[in-house]
């Protein structure tokens, strides 16, 4: 039997304005507990919300940037059910009239092939405030830093068909709302969450199978092996004859699998009704306008852009464009050494190498976009090979001083000169008469040893191609 | 006594230096001392704070920087917060609970120099028609002490009535500031819903709670609601509508006035008696020059149903917050959190306030939530449209406030529904959220009558007007207890 997997995702994203949803009341991480809450955060009697302008902006904006029908009004609902991180009681969301409607998402797969994925609409809630279990003993200490702070959901039509296709959705959606500066978007700290729903059908059919929910995944790789894992947990029961039964499951990624949180959650009715102390969100063109007025050039514009401008591969491009800070810093680069090809190799290869060991993200790079600009141009202007550029990169890693200055410093400016040159392959030919023979004897790779040992009498300045063009000609003479 | 006087009079008594702020604070306070226990009009009395702002009044007069407002002593629902001061909403849940900021009315009044005399009775969480459901016991009418003041403003009726206060804030949901204004013979003035901002205002029926006036006359109200009324940007609800001075057209002539009076406020139910002196009320304004007709409000006798699904249904979920989490009445010594819950609410809320989130949340709950929810609000809108249809051919619309005169205590605790009827012609006002008032009309055996006034959105000026020319010729409101 063969199957086919159905997948729908929510992705919660923290909103980044300075204040929460309805009150304002600083966002900021990290401050002592409940040092963030004013009264209407903890829900004082009397209190009523405002809705912040510029989460509004910023939910446009992401609705402006997926090509989503934009709701011109819309309306806040309030979900009602108890819990001791939501202070009111509900939480004031969207439900029938959210601001952003129908749009797609465009994701890019490991094999070069796109692929556009259905966004069903996104709504404006509050965040509930933080439980925390493990430093309490018996008890549970409440957190109400985060209540209140502005969350878009994101619900994506079931329209992705594996883990991998899952993971590319979120990555782009990543990119996405990072190019817009809605969102920092990290995983690992909450500003970006996913919930999976999963099903799987015979291959072939189009009902949909029953759907388990699964909650708790913090970061790209679980979003792979949570789906994976509960894929494999469905198909079992089913080839076993069972039935799914709809419900939420956490995923354990210590023993990678997924367990029924059926035994905590009552079925909630949560009495959806319009918010009373809000008005319906009424917007017209002009402000949409001027919501699309600062929308940046999107990912799939920019790689597009990178390819016809810079001549990059499209693989190239999608990685360089992949991330807005990225891109900015590789065409700073290009800037400032005119080579396109160099500059999409250096900043994707050996920098990157560099800020992934260490964990840096390219906005704190040890080395400025000028400063690798400097370098390759050096390479440009053959004053040292590609070979000594990277002796002279690790020194610039280390904070030594520019390309310049580590050339000068080091010695390290390439030979170039013809006679200079000459006088090294002389020598080196004189002292090797047996390869000479070997080479006249139709070995022709030993070549590679001749211009090993100039190389190493020029302690590697010598510049590697007129080494080459001087022993082709000395040798075959 | 000057404390038996009235706003207006007040103010051009302390304008004029015949009496200070402190020495007539100091007179209320003692009358609150000697009425209150029996009365029972207010929850809390703030001596110390009504002593200090009275003084900071006298000061500012001295120096040339007195308002019309200033160093008048008022109450507060204890609906309003005040900040430092407790606010109890008339409920245990909050019997421990210092307001930590003050309602936007509470600030204007305290800008405005006001002096706070205390909190007053109510209803718990506004919920209720004769302030009987009060954490803190019933309070009784001046006029007759077996008998209700009304709700859920009672408090405020009473201690207004009682002269224990040269006026008071209020609330009305669905009558609670008009209904206690008739049974006590005072003059109570609901606006339009958004003329006056809710913020700090706690929250019953959030799309239908209004804060308003209680005065003994008409004049006094306007000086109270140019205090109030206005734009609040912490209030999403409230208008930008233009504020006008209410005390500018109060002597306007009323010829031409046309006057609407439902045939559907006059028929089974209405005492003959309060009838008999709302007509009589009504041919006075005839002599004022206004011009009466009948009129309809078709859906009338809906309004009661689509009030007590749409107001338990707000307030099921505006009262969820009271879980003995952060602030208010907590059980002793919880096990858990849904014994923590259950045990906080079960004692924390009295039986109406328990009835009505029960209906509320039965109102909302999936397979019920069309029938009942929406279509009451589907109701609500063609109320709305019967009043709309009505202005079209009248100015303001009048009858009476009440079916008759205040109960005695404890007469309606057998049946919620016949208390929910008392509210009959007031409720529709709400759901339709026009302004209207309640001015003293008549007796009947000793007991006052209201006549109700129902105007146009933000018309509160017209409606003062049309209130302050009948003070003028009549004395209904000058008639005290006792």
């Amino acid at each position: 039997m063969e199957w086919e997997t159905v997948i729908g995702l929510e992705v919660h994203v923290q909103l980044s304005t300075a204040s929460k949803l309805f009150s304002g009341t600083s966002t900021a991480f990290g401050a002592e507990p409940n040092t963030q809450a004013n009264i209407y955060d903890l829900a004082m009697p009397g209190t009523l919300p405002v809705l912040n302008q510029e989460a509004l902006r910023m939910a446009v904006k992401f609705g402006l940037a997926i090509d989503a029908e934009i709701g011109k009004k819309s309306v806040f609902d309030r979900k009602n059910y108890f819990y001791p991180d939501l202070p009111k009681g509900y939480q004031t969301s969207q439900l029938d009239f959210p601001t952003v409607g129908k749009g797609e998402l465009v994701i890019d797969m490991e094999d070069g092939s796109h692929k556009t994925i259905g966004v069903t609409r996104a709504h404006m809630e509050e965040d509930a405030g933080k439980s925390l279990h493990e430093d309490f003993h018996g008890k549970t200490g409440i957190d109400l830093n985060r209540a209140g702070t502005p969350l878009l959901e994101i619900v994506s039509e079931p329209d992705i068909r594996s883990a991998k296709e899952a993971v590319a959705y979120l990555k782009k959606l990543h990119s996405m709302i990072l190019y817009l500066g809605i969102s920092d978007g990290d995983m690992s700290q909450g500003s970006m969450r996913c919930d999976a729903n999963v099903s799987v059908r015979p291959k072939g059919t189009t009902e949909l199978g029953t759907r388990t929910e699964i909650k708790n995944i913090n970061s790209f790789r679980f979003v792979e092996k949570a789906i994976n894992i509960e894929v494999e947990r469905q198909i079992d029961i089913i080839e076993d004859g069972g039935r799914i039964i709809q419900e939420t499951r956490l995923y354990d990624s210590e023993r990678n699998e997924t367990r029924s949180m059926r035994s905590k959650e009552v079925a909630n009715d949560y009495r959806y009704f319009p918010e009373p102390d809000l008005l319906p969100v009424v917007i017209d063109d002009a402000f949409i306008e001027s919501v699309r007025e600062t929308l940046p050039e999107l990912p799939d514009i920019k790689r597009a852009r990178f390819q016809e401008q810079y001549g990059l591969s499209e693989y190239d491009a999608m990685v360089l464009a992949a991330d807005l800070a990225t891109a900015n810093y590789f065409e700073e680069v290009v800037a400032g050494c005119d080579d396109a090809k160099l500059s999409a190799n250096w900043v994707m290869g050996d920098l990157q190498a560099v800020l992934n060991k260490n964990e840096t993200p390219i906005s704190q790079s040890p080395v400025a976009a000028k400063d690798l600009a400097g370098l390759i141009s050096r390479i440009k202007d053959n004053t040292i090979s590609s070979k000594i550029a990277k002796t002279v990169f690790e020194a610039m890693l280390a904070g030594e001083g520019d390309a310049d200055a580590i050339i000068e410093s080091k010695g390290l400016k390439q030979v170039t000169d013809t006679g200079a040159i000459e006088a090294m392959v002389d020598e080196v030919i004189a002292n090797n008469p047996d390869q000479v023979q070997q080479y006249k004897d139709g070995k022709e790779q030993v070549i590679g040893f001749f211009v090993g040992q100039v190389m190493k009498a020029s302690q590697g300045k010598a510049n590697p191609g007129q080494v080459n063009q001087m022993l082709k000609e000395k040798l075959s003479s | 006594m000057m404390i038996d006087s009235g706003l207006a009079d007040i103010s051009r008594a302390l304008a004029d230096g015949s009496i200070s702020s402190v020495e007539l604070t100091q007179d209320y306070l003692k009358r609150i001392a000697a009425e209150n226990t029996d009365l029972n009009a207010y929850i809390t009395v703030c001596d110390e704070l009504a002593l200090a702002q009275a003084k900071a009044a006298d000061e500012k007069r001295s120096n040339g920087n007195a308002g019309v407002f200033t160093g008048i002593p008022i109450a507060h629902k204890d609906l309003f917060c005040t900040n430092g001061v407790r606010t109890s909403c008339g409920s245990r849940m909050l019997d421990n609970f210092i307001a930590p900021y003050d309602a936007f009315i509470v600030e204007r009044f305290n800008e405005a120099g006001a002096v706070t005399l205390g909190k007053t009775n109510m209803d718990e969480f506004a919920m209720g028609s004769s302030n009987e459901t009060s954490f803190y016991g019933p309070v009784k009418n001046p006029w007759d002490r077996t008998r209700v003041p009304g709700g859920s403003s009672g408090g405020s009726a009473a201690a207004v009535a009682g002269r224990l206060c040269a006026g008071a804030t209020a609330t009305d949901t669905g009558g609670s500031i008009r209904q206690p204004a008739s049974f006590t013979g005072i003059t109570g003035l609901k606006p339009t819903y958004g003329r006056v901002s809710r913020w700090g205002m706690v929250a019953f029926a959030s799309s239908l709670d209004q804060a308003g006036t209680m005065t003994q006359t008409a004049e006094d109200a306007a000086m109270m609601l140019n205090v109030m009324a206005g734009t609040d940007v912490k209030d999403s609800t409230c208008s930008n509508a233009p504020v006008e001075d209410y005390t500018a057209n109060l002597d306007k002539p009323l010829d031409g006035l046309r006057i609407g009076i439902p045939v559907e406020h006059f028929s089974d139910g209405l005492d003959s008696e309060v009838e008999k002196a709302i007509r009589a009320a009504i041919a006075e304004f005839e002599k004022l020059g206004a011009v009466v007709k009948e009129v309809n409000l078709d859906n009338s006798h809906l309004s009661v149903s689509a009030y007590y699904v749409i107001a338990p249904a707000e307030a099921s979920a505006n009262l969820s917050r009271y879980d003995g989490v952060r602030y208010g009445y907590r059980c002793d010594n919880p096990v858990d959190l849904e014994d923590m819950y259950k045990r906080t609410r079960s004692e924390g809320f009295g039986a109406e306030v328990k009835r009505r989130i029960m209906v509320g949340t039965y109102a909302l709950s999936a397979g019920y939530y069309d029938a009942y929810y929406i279509k009451a609000q589907k109701i609500r809108r063609l109320i709305k449209n019967d009043f709309q249809k009505a202005f079209e051919e009248v100015d303001v619309i009048m009858g009476p406030t009440s079916p008759h005169t205040a109960f005695p205590i404890g007469s309606k605790n057998d049946d919620p529904v016949t208390m929910y009827l008392e509210d009959i012609y007031t409720i529709a006002v709400n759901l339709a959220g026009l302004p209207g008032l309640s001015i003293p009309a008549g007796l009947v055996n000793n007991l006052p009558v209201g006549l109700q006034i129902v105007g146009k959105d933000f018309a509160e000026s017209q409606l003062l007007n049309v209130a302050h020319k009948f003070q003028q010729v009549t004395d209904w409101h000058t008639r005290q207890p006792g």
